[in-house]
């Protein structure tokens, strides 16, 4: 029998609606895996109990005729995502102890709708890194392992990516249906690429970011991990939505998602930008970019090559935007207002040492980058500049939607690597998001699918990326995707076995 | 354009953080091998191009300039590290000399 922790969210909905089993049973079981797969730290705290609460209510929702397509589905939600008197640190010391009054406008929307919390997972601090490995609460582990050239599994510990690698983890490894991720540079979709998953992030402006707990401002956005595209499109639909509490959401409103997915892209033009065959690009990587145009071209679509010529400048650009945003944002953590306080000779004495023990490595690393190009004499030369390139990026994107509905290209340049190989290299570990990066720069909708294995079968996305605010077109064509790459791998369970 | 320990020790003290003198070199080893890499954005020319101030094409929302919320002290002061009669409090900032 298949277990009910391996449903898609579309299956679970089905069968609480038929009546086949109900959402407290679903949630038990999601508690239970979760219990079992605790040595991945995909989870900083469990809620098990507020989850029975909000399942019970769910069954009555259902009972009741009043669901929705997210009623009675557990969730896991990204520490990121202020919840109501529930942990909510961004995975910082910082943030010790911080438990919010007030509930995030997307979680709340989620909640509205007859989702159930899990949890709240784990994730790079602040979702500043690319490998999930900056987080005060330890590294989250990938459930997917190499395989050896002997065919050997390997024992050693791969990073989920990041900095959304607490949710891909539970989903991946089927502790919860789904869960929300953040999008800032990459950290939803290339963790979803590392896991075997689909990860999508909205148009900047769909959802709000209330209760959110900022890292750039600009580019921050919320999204779903989920299984399958049909899935996202669900979860997306319950996610976004204009909010009056967030003056850059937009007063749009949100299609029914799942409706795009009607499986027919012949005519769609799609684009394949040539800069986005950089260099020492793995040649599997290649193939699988090949092999996602001949699928797309096999279902009708008509594939255009195009040209983003400031790609090549779009990751330098943002590692000034987001750490000047980031320096401004984290500026509020000051010892005095929530979190951790560390007494000093003097209130300034008092917030430096607040801030030295509260931050980690990284995200000192990134506040220092953010203040000095903000700093008095550089502010031209450094952040102007990387606005002014900003521009040209976003152009170049509407320059090339003139002739395409759509761009494919790679999520990452790599499948998941091990634990502690690029820790030390900040900009190899920025190398990750070479692929993701230009679209958060550009505001625009982007999705990874599963699509492949690497040599050693670990997994790889593509992804694609839409037109500002047509999710909807993106998503049609990334169901049409999905179906054409039959991405079935799991990973073997090699945790809680002990 | 590189920075120097000077230059980091005074960032540092911009950013309110604790930096020891042990940590500027390798600090200004790591910022300039991230600022050196950054450096390539010079040779774009953006003569005659606006930098960007909203990256989707909307106007901000007006509203009523009107009271519509708060009220929520306790809430407020739940999280603080140490608060006092319905404030916040913090180290003595006022000099004990001529009280």
């Amino acid at each position: 029998m298949t277990k009910l922790t391996d449903l898609t969210m579309a299956a679970a909905r089905d069968g609480l609606a038929k009546g086949d089993f109900t959402s407290v049973e679903l949630t038990k079981d999601y508690l239970t895996a979760m219990e079992q797969g605790r040595e991945l730290n995909s989870f900083i705290v469990e809620t098990g109990d507020i989850a029975l609460d909000m399942a019970a209510s769910a069954d009555e929702m259902i009972r009741a005729g009043k669901a929705t397509a997210m009623t009675g589905i557990p969730v896991a939600v990204k520490d990121l995502f202020c919840t109501k008197n529930i942990h909510s640190c961004s995975a910082s010391h910082i943030l010790n102890g911080f438990k919010p009054r007030y509930e995030s406008t997307v979680t709340a929307n989620l909640w509205q709708d007859g989702a159930v919390m899990l949890g709240k997972t784990n994730m790079d601090e602040f979702a500043m890194g690319s490998s999930n490995e900056t987080s005060y609460y330890g590294p989250v582990k990938n459930p997917w392992r190499a395989t050896a050239a002997d065919g050997r599994a390997e024992t050693k510990d791969y990073v989920p990516g990041g900095s959304s690698g607490g949710s891909v983890t539970a989903v991946a490894a089927g502790l919860a249906a789904a869960a929300t991720g953040t999008d800032t540079g990459g950290s939803i979709r290339q963790p979803a690429a590392f896991t075997g998953l689909v990860g999508l992030k909205p148009t900047y402006g769909r959802c709000s970011r209330w209760g959110m707990i900022a890292f750039a401002s600009s580019l921050d956005q919320a999204g779903p991990i989920t299984k399958t595209v049909r899935d996202a499109a669900i979860m997306m639909e319950s996610m976004a939505g204009y909010d009056a509490k967030d003056s850059t959401s937009v007063d749009r409103t949100v299609p029914n998602y799942e409706h795009a997915l009607t499986g027919d892209i012949r005519g769609m033009k799609i684009g394949i930008p040539r800069e986005y065959r950089v260099d020492n690009m793995p040649e599997e990587i290649e193939k699988l970019w090949q092999q996602g145009i001949d699928w797309m071209k096999a279902a009708g679509a008509e594939i255009i090559d195009i040209s983003l010529p400031h790609t090549k400048y779009a990751l330098p650009t943002y590692y000034i935007v987001a750490p000047a945003e980031a320096s401004s944002n984290l500026a509020r953590y000051d010892g005095v207002k929530y979190g951790l306080r560390v007494e000093g000779d003097s209130l300034d004495g008092m917030y430096k040492n607040t801030r030295a023990e509260g931050f980690g490595h990284e995200v000192k690393r990134r506040i220092l980058i953010g203040t000095y190009v903000l700093s008095a004499g550089y502010y031209d030369a450094y952040y102007l500049k990387a606005q002014k390139i900003r521009t040209l990026i976003a152009r170049d994107f509407s320059k090339a939607y003139e002739q395409v509905d759509v761009i494919l290209t790679p999520t990452a340049p790599s499948a998941a690597f091990a634990m502690g190989e690029k820790s030390d290299d900040p900009i190899a570990m920025y190398l990750n998001d070479v692929f993701t990066v230009p679209a958060s720069l550009a505001g625009l909708p982007a999705i990874s699918i599963p699509a492949g294995l690497s040599r050693d079968m670990m997994p790889l996305g593509l992804q694609l990326v839409g037109r500002a605010f047509d999710e909807e077109t993106m998503l049609r064509a990334a169901h049409v995707l999905e179906h054409a790459a039959e991405f079935t791998a799991k990973p073997a369970i090699w945790w809680g076995e002990k | 354009m590189s920075v120097d320990r000077k230059t980091v020790a005074k960032i540092a003290d911009l950013a309110r953080i604790a930096v020891g003198q042990d940590e500027l070199d390798p600090l200004a080893g790591e910022l300039n091998n991230i600022l050196s890499w950054i450096e390539q954005l010079s040779e774009v020319n953006t003569d005659d191009v606006a930098p960007m101030t909203s990256v989707v094409e909307v106007d901000l929302p007006w509203r009523a300039d009107k009271v519509t919320d708060g009220g929520y002290r306790d809430d407020i002061l739940a999280n603080a590290p140490a608060a006092d009669h319905g404030f916040f409090t913090v180290p003595k900032v006022i000099e004990q000399d001529g009280i």
